[in-house]
């Protein structure tokens, strides 16, 4: 089992490095030269180079990236080029915030997709199981900016009940655990959460049926074991891809919450990345997309040992 | 003493909503203890079908079972689930065709075995896993102690057949079911667990009723034959008797084909034709659009089990005459 830890933590080095210097290219891909963003396209030619000089944008790219990179591990991410401060304060707030909010969304769609699907699957070609194939499909499919706005229309608008926008009374992006913040939290989380709760909802419907049509499964109601003991089964069966499925959609509530964090002004990750989007904010860009990413990477690593934990067939 | 197992007239239909599969139609049978009841038939016989219903292991939500169900005492087919589950496991026990799937991949030998024996003997675990140790011994499974610990994975076939077999036994039941237990092995490991599945029998006195299509294995281990097709017994009788003077067609086709002493210099023969579809049953003799011999009166009625050679009885209205030529 060490063994197996120390081998998948090692082939996540690779993906990591590959990540970060696809985030360090990102400058060079997109379409014009970086150093306009920071200076006006009449800027005369000694200031231009000046700055590349400064910026040390005149050295070769590989060289770029060497330095880029110890300086981010350092922990220094650079500056924003649109407010000139430091981003690490700034997106430390921003995950801080889309963590709480992610975490939110998946403690409610987590469970009740796991709750819906383990019941579809179990009672298959019933009315249950088309219910909530139904709400798996609607989940799915309801873009979720717009279930986000027709929420707020309800329950902010109308009912007058939860906040609307931001995560804080005072606007400020601080966040404390009363009723006032999670009020605040509420309807953003919500949102969130429909998409992951069909996804889990369609995967552990899948899973489970599957499961419940294999031979083993005969020879245990052959041994005489009630309902219990044939779950115990059928869960720990079902764990290590339910898990597969779960990571990778806590990676995409890390990362893809963009839209829902612009409608609810939910000051996140995705807020930062619209703002930086915007203003052609490079550096802030980058080191968002590279922190996202290694949280993605991360996960899977935690994914791939729980897995290996719990089937001994993926113990290789 | 009454026997082990009673089965009277059992009918087994498996209800869709477009089509009634009639898998068993009239299976009449006694079983001793002590007894090895061999079932021989090819696939989509019924063989199977019988078997698990013996346990009521069927799909439950398909499966219509009727006709009369005993096994040690109890109704089968009228008991309660609760019933079904205290019996399954501790008086019948099966042993499955193909060791690798029927064995839960995620949890080990040594679990799988005690979990059965907790369930019904309410044991501590340090019982249940002395318990196991032994039966592992009783299966000639050598290093116990590390096999317990092992997931089938990591055992090879003939080893995943006999934890398979170890299972089974883990509540020394009265009555074996095995369906097809050597099918998936290889040839020498499959006289290994025949002859294991032997001596076990004799050892624990158990009754056992043994599916299979292979007459080599029926014979190695059988009492009594029932050759079954299309959901019906065709013939039944000693070993010695179904093996020497098979009276049905079909026994004789499927001696015919296979390779058996006696079968020097002799071709081989096949059935021609396939099996018919369970579905859409003929009104007559079921073997009859397949058979040699066949004539209008086979396309009359189903014939029965004809008693006039005693215990050795066959369903074929033209036995007497093939007797005679």
């Amino acid at each position: 089992m060490i063994s197996t830890i120390f081998r998948r933590a090692l082939y996540s080095l690779p993906i990591a490095l590959a990540v970060s210097l696809f985030c360090f290219l990102l400058v060079h891909i997109a379409p014009g030269d970086p150093i306009n963003a920071i200076l006006p396209p009449d800027a005369p030619a000694d200031v231009i180079a000046q700055v590349k000089e400064s910026y040390g944008l005149d050295k070769p790219l590989p060289v770029q990236f060497g330095i880029w990179l110890f300086h981010i591990l350092q922990g220094d991410l650079g500056r924003s080029l649109a407010t000139g401060r430091d981003i690490w304060p700034d997106l430390h707030s921003a995950l801080a915030n889309t963590l709480v909010l992610a975490l939110a969304s998946a403690a409610i769609g987590f469970p009740l997709g796991t709750l819906f699907g383990s019941v579809a699957g179990a009672f298959r070609g019933t009315w249950i199981d088309r219910l909530a194939v139904g709400i798996a499909v609607a989940g799915v499919s309801v873009p979720h900016y717009w279930l986000g706005m027709v929420m707020v229309v309800i329950f902010s608008v109308i009912l007058n009940w939860l906040p609307s926008m931001g995560a804080s009374p005072d606007g400020s992006g601080a966040w404390a655990l009363d009723w006032e913040h999670l009020s605040h939290l509420v309807l953003p989380a919500i949102t969130l959460s429909v998409i992951p709760m069909g996804i889990v909802t369609r995967t552990l419907r899948g899973i489970v049926g599957d499961i419940l049509n294999q031979d083993f499964i005969t020879t245990l109601r052959g041994k005489g074991l009630k309902r219990g003991g044939l779950m115990l089964h059928v869960v720990k069966n079902a764990a290590p891809q339910a898990l597969a499925v779960m990571g990778l959609q806590l990676g995409y509530l890390m990362g893809g919450s963009i839209l829902v964090e612009t409608v609810f002004a939910w000051p996140g990750t995705g807020l930062l990345l619209n703002n930086a989007i915007f203003q052609r904010d490079i550096p802030v860009l980058q080191s968002t997309i590279l922190v996202l990413s290694m949280f993605f990477v991360g996960l899977n690593l935690a994914v791939d040992l729980a897995q290996a934990l719990l089937d001994p067939r993926m113990r290789r | 003493m009454s026997a082990l197992v009673r089965v009277r007239d059992l009918t087994v239909k498996f209800v869709s909503r477009d089509r009634t599969v009639h898998a068993v139609n009239g299976v009449d049978f006694d079983l001793n203890q002590g007894e090895v009841l061999c079932i021989l038939g090819e696939s989509g016989s019924g063989k199977s079908v019988t078997l698990r219903a013996l346990m009521r292991l069927n799909p439950p939500a398909r499966t219509v079972m009727t006709g009369t169900l005993q096994v040690g005492g109890y109704d089968i087919i009228a008991a309660s689930e609760r019933e079904i589950e205290t019996i399954r496991g501790r008086s019948v026990a099966m042993v499955f065709q193909e060791p690798m799937t029927a064995l839960d991949p995620v949890f080990t030998i040594g679990e799988q075995i005690t979990e059965t024996v907790i369930r019904h003997e309410g044991v501590s675990k340090a019982v249940a896993h002395k318990r196991a140790l032994e039966l592992l011994d009783l299966v000639q499974i050598p290093s116990a102690e590390r096999r317990l610990a092992a997931y089938p994975h990591e055992l090879s076939g003939g080893l995943r057949q006999r934890a398979m077999i170890a299972i089974a036994l883990s509540c020394r039941p009265k009555l074996l079911l095995a369906d097809e237990p050597t099918t998936a092995l290889d040839a020498t490991v499959q006289i290994q667990i025949l002859l294991l599945l032997r001596r076990l029998q004799q050892e624990l006195g158990m009754g056992v009723i043994f599916v299979t299509h292979d007459l080599g294995v029926a014979g190695e281990i059988a009492d009594r034959i029932s050759v079954m097709y299309a959901g019906r017994f065709v013939e039944e009788g000693s070993v010695r008797d179904v093996m020497r003077t098979a009276r049905h067609p079909y026994t004789q086709g499927l001696l015919g084909a296979t390779v058996h002493e006696g079968m020097r210099g002799k071709r081989l023969t096949t059935i021609t034709g396939s099996p018919p579809n369970l579905a859409s049953l003929p009104a007559g003799c079921a073997f009859a659009p397949r058979c040699p011999s066949a004539d209008a009166a086979c396309l009359e009625a189903v014939p029965n089990l004809d008693g006039a050679f005693g215990s050795h009885r066959a369903r074929c209205i033209h036995q007497h005459a093939e007797v005679l030529a």
